[in-house]
């Protein structure tokens, strides 16, 4: 009864193609923006916010980045960790090399790097296609692995080969307590979301689309696969680069290369398919449950009382882990997004189905 | 620089190699009959090693009369363990591939992800996570070669040349069922054409069912090979890793590609951690094999015995 379109008449073109059309999802957009942004930080707890929230939105970021590329461009990675290392170790080695510079700027000047490494990694993909660049990209996964781990000049020859991100200050306002974390990453988050929303839907985001769909037909309407392939790994890389910063700087604090493995470019390539492929709001649905899954798994054994090993709970979980997984797959093969779209297409129509 | 100790860093990676070919083996069944990107053929090596290696173990504990016949038991164990290869491989095709049959590449494949974290996660559960050792007979023992032609001659595992020979048997015997039996022909009829295989009464789901058994049986060779090298372990399963850059090198579709590519990446990679990788850090093997096919598929997209790709609009 809520969802009506009715009566909201599109008069100019400004109005029929803003993002969202329908009144009801733009203020609940806005309302959901607006609760994260004032109520979230008086309500939630340390641990809600340090261990959930904020590693949850940071993914969300690295979905996005991915997506971009695999969603929408179609060039499968599988190396999306390593260039959050590289952002990450980039914004490390600005702040210890360039003194002086605001944090924000370091990362965005880490997702630029990233970009760079990412264009490089992406020429291969001029000539190869499908799973062989899948695995391609996987070069680019071990390598950069390989480079943090053993030149030592970007980890500044510390003996232990991990890296500490200095302490958070912009403009000499304090950013350590962990509410002050969740905002900048939440900016961080909305920024980035509605700079890529608004780019998928521009003239870039439908030449990456018409690649994924058909890079030859794209080629032959006038759209150039160089230019278009090159540019959505920049922009992934830059995102993921962005991603890997805040993950290094806001999350983790200190790390080493073992942050970013290929584990990492797994857990958020499951994010994307089962969010949604080509989809901004999937990648928060698809980080939302990735994140909390095996927080979820972990509790279930303990709840009911099953008396289990911690190495045994670690193996359960990750089977029942693969076995959710072919589940979601099987029930919807385009991801939560597509579930929520249906979910709302129902409840346009409802309570008359036809 | 000395000739034998070339020699003896070629072989060795050569060797290597080998076990590579074994695991690409089994991924290019997969991805010929099916089309799918098996990710889980590592786990699927995981799996098969730890069964083989836990029933030896447990196999005398259950049947006393087995307790002084090694021979006998390692037989069964192995018989045993063929079996839930494709008791798995039956598995697989009910729960995953029958429901997401027409997906797109990448749903198959993300779905062989899932495949793998639960065999890694349920193969460890049941059979344990340790380290293993697996002794099946083969002999351990290094021999010199050609010790008449180079000084002090070329070192050589002989448990990688019984890997060798595993392998070529191996391969033989693919090559021989795949031309050989009807099943044979039907699979290769699969592997050309799904619709024209589908059309003349080949039934998909059961080919499905048999390739990913054979590749279960692959990977029961190739884990008893690499187990009983260096024990059973859960860093078997990243194997599935080691293999990629053979199956891009040699086509996702070639069953000698994956044997070819898995030699030059052996060999490759072993060369460049002696040659190259002292200068630099050590370390580039995991590297390495990925830079060398991607590379090598600039100049070759479709891997060097793939099928050449055509695309129309």
């Amino acid at each position: 009864m809520l969802y009506r379109e009715a009566g909201q008449y599109k008069t100019d073109y400004v109005k029929d193609q803003q993002i969202f059309p329908i009144a009801q999802d733009r203020w609940s957009v806005l309302a959901i923006v607006a609760l994260a942004f004032v109520a979230v930080p008086f309500v939630a707890t340390d641990y809600l916010l340090l261990s959930i929230l904020i590693p949850f939105l940071i993914l969300s970021i690295a979905a996005i980045g991915l997506n971009i590329l695999v969603g929408y461009c179609g060039q499968v990675s599988l190396g999306s960790g390593a260039f959050m290392a590289i952002g990450a170790y980039a914004a490390y080695n600005l702040s210890i090399r360039v003194p002086g510079l605001s944090l924000p700027v370091m990362w965005v000047l880490a997702g630029f790097v990233s970009a760079a490494v990412g264009i490089l990694f992406g020429i291969p993909s001029l000539r190869i296609k499908g799973f062989y660049l899948a695995v391609a990209t996987l070069a680019a996964q071990f390598f950069v692995d390989w480079v943090f781990l053993r030149v030592k000049w970007f980890t500044n020859y510390t003996p232990s080969g991990s890296v500490n991100a200095p302490p958070i200050e912009i403009l000499g306002v304090s950013f350590q307590s962990p509410t002050m974390k969740y905002l900048l990453v939440l900016t961080f988050a909305a920024v980035i979301a509605l700079a890529a929303k608004n780019l998928t839907r521009g003239h870039v985001g439908r030449s990456w689309m018409a690649i994924r769909d058909m890079d030859i037909a794209a080629e032959i309407i006038g759209i150039r696969p160089m230019a278009a392939k090159l540019s959505a790994f920049a922009v992934s890389s830059f995102i993921l680069g962005i991603a890997g910063a805040l993950w290094g700087f806001l999350f983790l604090g200190s790390w080493e290369p073992l942050a970013f493995d290929i584990n990492r470019s797994f857990q958020i390539l499951f994010m994307i398919i089962i969010g949604g492929l080509g989809s901004i709001l999937g990648c928060f649905l698809g980080a939302a449950f990735i994140m909390i899954l095996p927080i979820f798994l972990n509790q279930v054994p303990a709840a009911i009382g099953l008396p289990l090993s911690t190495e045994m709970i670690s193996h359960v979980e990750l089977m029942v882990f693969g076995a959710l997984i072919i589940f979601f797959l099987i029930v919807e093969p385009h991801g939560l997004a597509r579930l929520w779209s249906i979910g709302k297409e129902k409840l346009r129509m409802w309570p008359f189905p036809h | 620089m000395d000739l034998g100790f070339f020699l003896e860093v070629v072989f060795a990676g050569l060797l290597s190699g080998v076990l590579y070919s074994l695991v690409a083996l089994g991924f290019v069944l997969i991805f010929k009959a099916s089309g799918v990107f098996n990710f889980a053929q590592g786990a699927m090596v995981l799996l098969a090693a730890l069964a083989l290696v836990r029933l030896i173990e447990w196999l005398p504990q259950w049947l006393p009369a087995l307790a002084d016949q090694r021979v006998v038991t390692i037989a069964l164990a192995f018989i045993l363990s063929g079996g839930l290869m494709i008791g798995l491989a039956y598995a697989v095709e009910r729960a995953v591939l029958r429901p997401l049959v027409n997906q797109e590449g990448i749903i198959l494949f993300m779905a062989t992800l899932g495949v793998t974290y639960f065999i890694d996660g349920a193969g460890q559960t049941v059979f344990g996570s340790n380290i293993y050792n697996l002794d099946v007979g083969f002999p351990k023992d290094s021999l010199f070669l050609f010790e008449g032609v180079f000084e002090g001659g070329v070192l050589v595992n002989e448990i990688d040349l019984w890997a060798a020979v595993v392998a070529g048997m191996l391969v033989l015997f693919l090559a021989l069922f795949f031309q050989y039996t009807a099943t044979g022909r039907a699979l290769r009829a699969v592997a050309d054409d799904h619709q024209a295989a589908q059309s003349v009464g080949i039934p998909l789901n059961r080919i499905w069912v048999i390739v990913w058994a054979v590749s279960g049986l692959v990977a029961l060779a190739a884990g008893m090979v690499w187990g009983s090298k260096l024990g059973v372990q859960f860093s078997i399963s990243l194997l599935a890793l080691k293999a990629l850059p053979v199956l891009i090198l040699g086509g996702f579709t070639s069953v000698p590609g994956a044997i070819i590519g898995g030699l030059i990446i052996g060999a490759g990679e072993k060369m460049a951690e002696v040659y190259i990788g002292s200068h630099i850090g050590g370390g580039i093997e995991n590297w390495f094999a990925f830079m060398l096919a991607l590379v090598f598929l600039l100049f070759r997209p479709q891997g060097l015995f793939g099928e050449k790709i055509i695309e129309r609009v």
